[in-house]
């Protein structure tokens, strides 16, 4: 039993268990290549790739323009003639630059072709904001994404889920979209966040797409959230047990597939609903998780919805700004309470 | 390509006249008459079409109505691109093609049936009547098309891509409209394909409009060609001749076959319709000569003035591309439509 104890024992950040299943599914299929801006020598500006250039070399590991349209297609092409692709748009930001391959081509060649033609490509992207790094690079958009027909859209928010969900991503026939939150990475560059990192299971690990987690069981009010935000609730959820209110955290993962089944026994059981979304507020997650509810039965609310996300404002600069807009501890404690006492 | 019986029959009569200087390097007569072939069967799909789409948009013009709605854009007066390009493809190759694809299409042998069913929006379609005839998939001859302008050449370079780390000798054509190679997509495609050296043969099918916008009035420069020496790839620019077509872009397939990167056709073509059927073409100032440029009359009389073809020759020609058309049109006819309950099929593999 040695083995397992050392398995459960091992600690790595984020980005280390990205890169882990991308070198394991590397080392066995010799179609899966990664490829983006600065993904080589630098190891990808979040540390997607660190390491994997030594390890194979530029063949497979491969820096490109900074021509966003140009290698997302390239990406798409190579997927459809059987390969394996992972593609890195730097920033979810930059998705303006390339939307046109991603939604109208990667997105849809599988329906309009009947299913006759697969594209089996992973799109990584960079999400979030938190350290007053502008409007354009501190976006999370996973909403835009997952609004749109064709792709699987995966959000993980611990090393062990961002191990297991990018192998699933990997071995996926269909396009998958990656999106890893800066503040989880654990980069030595960005403020230290402890649940940057955790236990990962050592050799092969996949995470279902489609299976949300529940993060932590509570029987007062369902906290549905995703990404950075899952470590905050799990944080004010600690907090507000003190005070007699237990917290049901669901890890949402994945937005395409959505579990809607897990959000539904939840809400079921706890009659209460918190969203917490690092996302716009309006046309998005946090609205979909509502209507889901709404839709399936709106008796099973005790009390009206909760929704703490950005409220429709570009992300401010200043660090004051950009605090007041995120749904950081505060707004989500209040919202809990508000919950509660309504 | 597959060369016609009657064509094998011309191979075997006596070489053809020697040509004048500064025309075309002779071609064996099988190929000028299967060059010849594919434009004819071309131009028959695309007159059938034609006739399929308008049978029933009344009263007045519906584009959402009868046995084949929506957008039409045909390609009748470009064929020599097609017939020119595809002579040096096999179906290993891969084309992605534009918003007007079928004279790709058919030149590359994308089978008929299923995409004249494709287009009817019949369940035998290539995609199941999902796509439709901007959206053309054939995995039988990598063959894919793309309704948003110049979007096609980066697909294009993932198919090289991959044909290149394999090792092969297989190619991809990219294809886009003169009006697309303003667009970002197209530059980014061919620096990134000249970097790598990935085996692309990039082709601009330059019919002087896009929809009702001139070249001159959308281009900074004459020859899209010379675009190419930017990205330090070989560019040329050839007439709507269906054999210079031929020649150029022997010379492109030969450097990508062969791992020496890209290169860049253009092909000064014509559209003798509209940009999509329904499209009036009050903008046209050069519809009056438009006609006369139809390069299939024209090469005809060339193969007959050489001896390569006799009446009986085209008439077999034009017989056989009618029947092989009308029995794609039959078949696309006959094929079910979709059951609206699978509307939400395939969205995910």
């Amino acid at each position: 039993m040695t083995i397992t104890e050392s398995r459960t024992e091992r600690r790595l950040t984020t980005s280390r268990a990205m890169v882990e299943a991308i070198e394991q599914e590397m080392e066995h299929d010799p179609s899966v290549f990664y490829m983006g801006e600065d993904v080589g020598a630098y190891g990808g500006i979040f540390g997607s790739t660190t390491g994997l250039l030594e390890r194979f070399g530029p063949q497979r590991i491969i820096d490109t323009p900074i021509s966003e349209t140009a290698f997302i297609g390239l990406g798409i092409g190579a997927a459809v003639e059987g390969m394996r692709p992972i593609v890195e748009l730097m920033f979810a930001d930059f998705m303006g630059v390339c939307l046109d391959q991603i939604y109208n081509h990667m997105a849809k060649i599988h329906f309009e072709s009947g299913g006759s033609v697969q594209v089996p490509m992973v799109l990584t992207m960079a999400a979030g904001g938190g350290y007053s790094d502008g409007a354009q690079h501190s976006q999370c958009l996973w909403g835009t994404f997952a609004h749109l027909p064709g792709m699987k859209v995966v959000v993980p928010s611990t090393p062990a889920d961002a191990k297991g969900l990018m192998t699933a991503a990997i071995r996926d026939d269909n396009p998958v979209v990656y999106v890893f939150h800066k503040g989880v990475m654990g980069l030595a560059w960005m403020a230290k966040n402890a649940h940057a990192l955790g236990e990962v299971p050592e050799g092969e690990y996949v995470v279902p797409i489609g299976k949300a987690r529940v993060a932590r069981e509570g029987s007062d009010v369902t906290l549905a959230t995703l990404s950075l935000s899952v470590h905050h609730a799990l944080d004010v959820a600690e907090k507000v047990s003190e005070q007699g209110i237990e917290v049901e955290v669901i890890d949402l993962r994945s937005l395409v597939p959505l579990d809607r089944d897990t959000l539904l026994e939840s809400v079921g059981k706890t009659g209460r609903l918190v969203v917490v979304d690092e996302d716009y507020l309006s046309y998005g997650v946090s609205g979909e998780i509502v209507a889901t509810v709404a839709e399936t039965d709106p008796g099973m609310l005790r009390v009206p919805a909760q929704r703490v996300a950005v409220p429709d404002v570009p992300i401010p600069y200043a660090h004051a700004l950009e605090y007041a807009v995120l749904p950081r501890q505060q707004r989500i404690e209040q919202a809990i309470h508000t919950a509660v006492r309504a | 390509m597959t060369t016609p019986a009657y064509a094998r029959e011309q191979a075997q009569t006596p070489a053809p006249p020697a040509r004048q200087a500064g025309e075309t390097p002779d071609l064996d007569v099988s190929v000028r008459v299967g060059l010849y072939e594919t434009m004819v069967l071309s131009r028959a799909y695309e007159e059938a079409i034609l006739r399929e789409y308008h049978a029933d948009k009344g009263p007045g013009f519906d584009i959402g109505k009868g046995l084949v709605p929506g957008e039409m854009h045909l390609s009748a007066g470009q064929e020599p691109v097609a017939a020119g390009v595809c002579a040096h493809l096999t179906s290993d190759d891969a084309v992605t093609a534009t918003h007007r694809p079928h004279h790709f299409a058919v030149a590359h042998g994308v089978d008929l049936g299923k995409m004249t069913a494709e287009i009817f929006g019949r369940e035998t379609g290539l995609g199941r009547g999902r796509g439709g005839h901007m959206h053309l998939f054939d995995p039988a001859t990598h063959f894919s098309c793309s309704g948003i302008i110049a979007e096609g050449y980066p697909p294009a370079l993932g198919q090289a891509f991959a044909f290149q780390r394999r090792g092969t000798d297989r190619i991809a054509v990219a294809v886009t409209g003169e009006g697309a190679a303003n667009q970002g997509a197209f530059h980014e495609s061919l620096n990134l394909a000249a970097r790598w050296s990935l085996p692309v043969v990039f082709v601009v099918e330059d019919n002087d409009w896009a929809i009702s916008v001139p070249r001159s009035a959308s281009t900074a420069i004459t020859s899209n060609a010379a675009r190419a020496s930017a990205y330090g790839i070989p560019g040329e620019r050839v007439e709507n001749d269906v054999e210079a077509v031929y020649d150029a872009a022997n010379r492109a397939v030969a450097r990508a076959r062969a791992g020496q990167g890209p290169s860049l056709l253009e092909v000064h073509t014509v559209r003798l319709w509209g940009h999509f059927e329904g499209d009036a073409q009050g903008y046209r100032t050069d519809l009056a000569e438009a006609a006369a440029r139809d390069p299939i009359p024209a090469y005809e009389q060339s193969l007959r003035a050489d001896g390569a073809l006799d009446d009986a020759g085209v008439a077999r020609i034009k017989e056989a591309a009618g029947s092989r058309v009308e029995q794609a049109i039959e078949l696309a006819k006959q094929s079910p439509t979709p059951d609206p309950a699978s509307a939400t099929s395939y969205v995910f593999a």
